[in-house]
């Protein structure tokens, strides 16, 4: 292990600190609030010729993308960042990113898609890209950002991965928020990502190679297929190298984050940020002999479904928290609670799970919001009566 | 630029062949021909980008390729920005030292007419503003081929495509093509030329001069489509010159954003009807009710062609 410093940074800044320390080749971006800072950040390590990195200014976040992809596929380390409408407008790139298995970077600063316009923090953006073939982390706090964005580089370039990888965090709530962050010693994070020297690259200019090319019926079915067992079958690999920086770091960096599950009776289960007041909560409830608990995933896709449901499957009752509402779903329900339930469905595990839509556009959600969920979640247990299948928490009625 | 750039074909023919034969072009398609003109008068190794359009598709169909240099495809309307991420790249490899630094690779970017002039627009504009040192290629056929001959900003005025038919009313399409060769130039990067193959000499010294520049440049290359243009496809060429000879498709070069060079003066300068008479497309513009269309297309090009000789003696 070796000894972290820790600085005040907001997460936006613990980021461009990991993209200092990792010194991609080749940063491609373009800004949106609330990722600006990542990026902005960034171009002072390149102005001052802290980084080798070539920087390119782009004039759209579909030529991030773009560029990133020629980047990357021209055998160079690559990373960018971006958020909401932006994501939104790398759409067709995403897949490309993920279908030519080019291991590129991607910070996302989590926020609401218009319309209506909105700034600040929910998850629409990056769950709307759930399906897009690249592996997910959600942070709840810078450091937890910091971490994710070396882990995923070692993750995305790994021979049997050799994925995009998307980190990533919530919009203004910790991208501009200032917490205690610690960062390890440089060297240790170019020890720990090393070198990347891929089998194929096109700058490889003696031994030609075509990518991209036109694919019929005869064999694009078995070439998606190949692309959804690497994704479906990484989980070990995201755990090695987790493990391996745990070590490292001396902070954990298990898959699932889990806080009183080990009894819980009734418990949450939550991406990012809201973990943090949802843990408080639990310690309140816990105070007052209430059973109840917390998961908080790290990784969506892939989707962590065993482990999942193993967490949970003793509870009485379970919520799962939505930034995002999956529109038209079976009862307009959120992307967590479709994964999760299905999760269950297969597994077996039949208990009350119901689902929350809380925060979107930023909108605040109060202890006293996550406790009066807890309370739903105790008369459901007590009654064994599941109710509303989706609700809002902190909604205006 | 002031040496003298000769083009020797037994030279330029060299013994590697980096677009081999066998791909699924039409017969009589223009393009395999420029690509294969530009590679040949390229001596370093290249790396090259293809928009999604009829060369792409042809030359890759898995799990074969025609391509003897590296190269990518990534989506329709970005093989600029894609290449621009290439040479990003190589510049970066170069600093790091994994690249040796006296190695030299060009970098090439090939789209159609519609990943250029329309849905490509954006990203070339920004990669020119960059200065990336890449050499845009558009394979101008005039219309969205691969998809089946739609109506593009580089269709001219009075062509029948698919979306811009000859019909009662109206007789194909209705507005004339995007200044596109010159909108490049306005960006004032080192080198924007049009060229065509018919005149390979030219389009070759031409792709010598935009390898050779010190920053991007623009091809926008006349790439005769039988299917489209409806003509034999034994006529590719000698439409291509027709093109040149009616001045419809001026040779020339900017250089620096202001130098203007015609490269081809017609001794005589032809109607542009022999050009427009020659191709199906046209065929409903010969009808008499459309005299005045005839009439508009014809000042349409002397204007362009008056206009340029002035910026070239201007300049």
């Amino acid at each position: 292990m070796v000894t972290s410093k820790y600085m005040p940074l907001d997460g936006a800044n613990a980021v461009s600190q990991a993209m200092r320390q990792i010194n991609p080749n080749v940063v491609a971006a373009y800004p949106i609030t609330p990722q600006t800072a990542v990026v902005q950040n960034f171009s002072e390590y390149v102005a001052d010729g802290i980084v080798d990195t070539e920087f390119v200014p782009v004039e759209s976040e579909h030529a991030a993308m773009s560029a990133c992809i020629g980047a990357s596929a021209a055998g160079a380390r690559v990373m960018t960042a971006t958020a909401a409408n932006g994501l939104a407008l790398m759409w067709e790139m995403l897949y490309i990113a993920a279908g030519m298995r080019l291991p590129i970077v991607l910070t996302v600063v989590n926020r609401a898609l218009s319309s209506p316009l909105n700034i600040h923090c929910d998850h629409s953006d990056s769950m709307g890209a759930r399906d897009a073939g690249w592996l997910h982390f959600y942070a709840e706090t810078g450091q937890e950002a910091y971490d994710n964005t070396i882990k995923a580089i070692k993750i995305a370039e790994h021979a049997d991965v050799l994925l995009p990888v998307m980190s990533c965090q919530d919009g203004f709530i910790t991208g501009h928020g200032v917490e205690r962050v610690g960062l390890l010693p440089d060297e240790a994070v170019k020890e720990f990502v090393g070198g990347y020297d891929p089998k194929y690259a096109l700058l490889d200019t003696d031994h030609p190679v075509t990518m991209g090319a036109w694919d019929f019926t005869d064999y694009y079915f078995e070439h998606k297929r190949q692309q959804s067992e690497v994704l479906n079958s990484c989980l070990p690999i995201v755990e090695a190298v987790s493990k391996e920086y745990e070590q490292l770091s001396g902070r954990d960096q298990a898959i699932l984050d889990c806080y009183g599950m080990d009894d819980a009776d009734v418990a949450i289960v939550v991406l990012s940020s809201q973990a943090g007041t949802t843990r408080s909560v639990v310690r309140e409830l816990r105070a007052k002999g209430v059973k109840a608990g917390v998961v908080k995933p790290r990784l969506f896709r892939p989707f962590p479904a065993t482990q999942l449901v193993d967490a949970i499957k003793n509870c009485k009752a379970v919520a799962v928290m939505d930034r995002a509402i999956s529109f038209g779903a079976m009862g307009g329900c959120g992307p967590l609670f479709l994964d999760l339930t299905s999760a269950l469905f297969n597994l077996g595990v039949q208990l009350p799970v119901v689902n929350y839509i809380y925060g979107l556009g930023g909108r605040d959600t109060m202890p006293s919001d996550i406790a009066s969920a807890f309370a739903d979640l105790q008369e459901i247990a007590a009654t064994g009566t599941r109710g509303e299948l989706v609700r809002y928490l902190g909604l205006r009625d | 630029m002031a040496e003298r750039i000769r083009i020797n074909l037994r030279e330029i023919i060299k013994p590697e062949e980096r677009l081999a034969p066998g791909h699924r072009l039409c017969a009589g398609c223009a393009e395999p021909t420029v690509v294969r003109q530009i590679m040949h008068a390229i001596d370093e190794p290249v790396v090259v980008a293809t928009a999604t359009g009829c060369l792409e598709v042809s030359t890759t169909v898995y799990p074969y390729t025609s391509w003897n240099v590296p190269w990518i495809h990534s989506a329709f309307e970005n093989a600029s920005t894609t290449i621009a991420g290439v040479e990003a790249a190589y510049k970066a490899l170069k600093r790091t030292g994994k690249i040796p630094a006296d190695q030299d690779i060009k970098f090439l970017a090939f789209g159609g007419d519609g990943a250029s002039y329309d849905i490509g627009f954006q990203f070339i504009s920004g990669v020119l503003e960059r200065g990336h040192k890449v050499v845009y290629i558009c394979l101008n056929n005039e219309a969205y081929m691969n998809t089946g001959i739609q109506r593009s900003s580089a269709t001219p005025l009075g062509a029948h495509t698919t979306t811009s038919p000859a019909g009662e009313v109206i007789q194909g399409k209705t507005q004339w093509r995007k200044p596109f060769t010159r909108i490049m130039a306005a960006h004032d990067i080192p080198y924007v030329a049009q060229a065509s193959p018919h005149n390979y000499r030219d389009l070759m010294t031409k792709v010598k001069k935009a390898v050779a520049a010190d920053g991007p440049a623009v091809l926008n290359v006349l790439a005769p489509c039988p299917r489209g243009w409806r003509h034999e496809s034994d006529q590719t060429m000698a439409i291509a010159k027709l093109a040149a000879d009616t001045c419809y498709w001026p040779l020339y070069e900017i250089e620096d954003g202001y130098k203007v060079t015609v490269n081809y003066k017609p001794r005589e300068k032809r109607p542009v009807a022999d050009w427009l008479r020659a191709q199906g497309r046209f065929r409903h513009l010969f009808r008499p009710a459309n005299a005045g269309l005839l009439e508009e297309i014809q000042s349409r090009v002397d204007f362009e062609w008056e206009r340029l000789l002035k910026d070239e003696a201007n300049s």
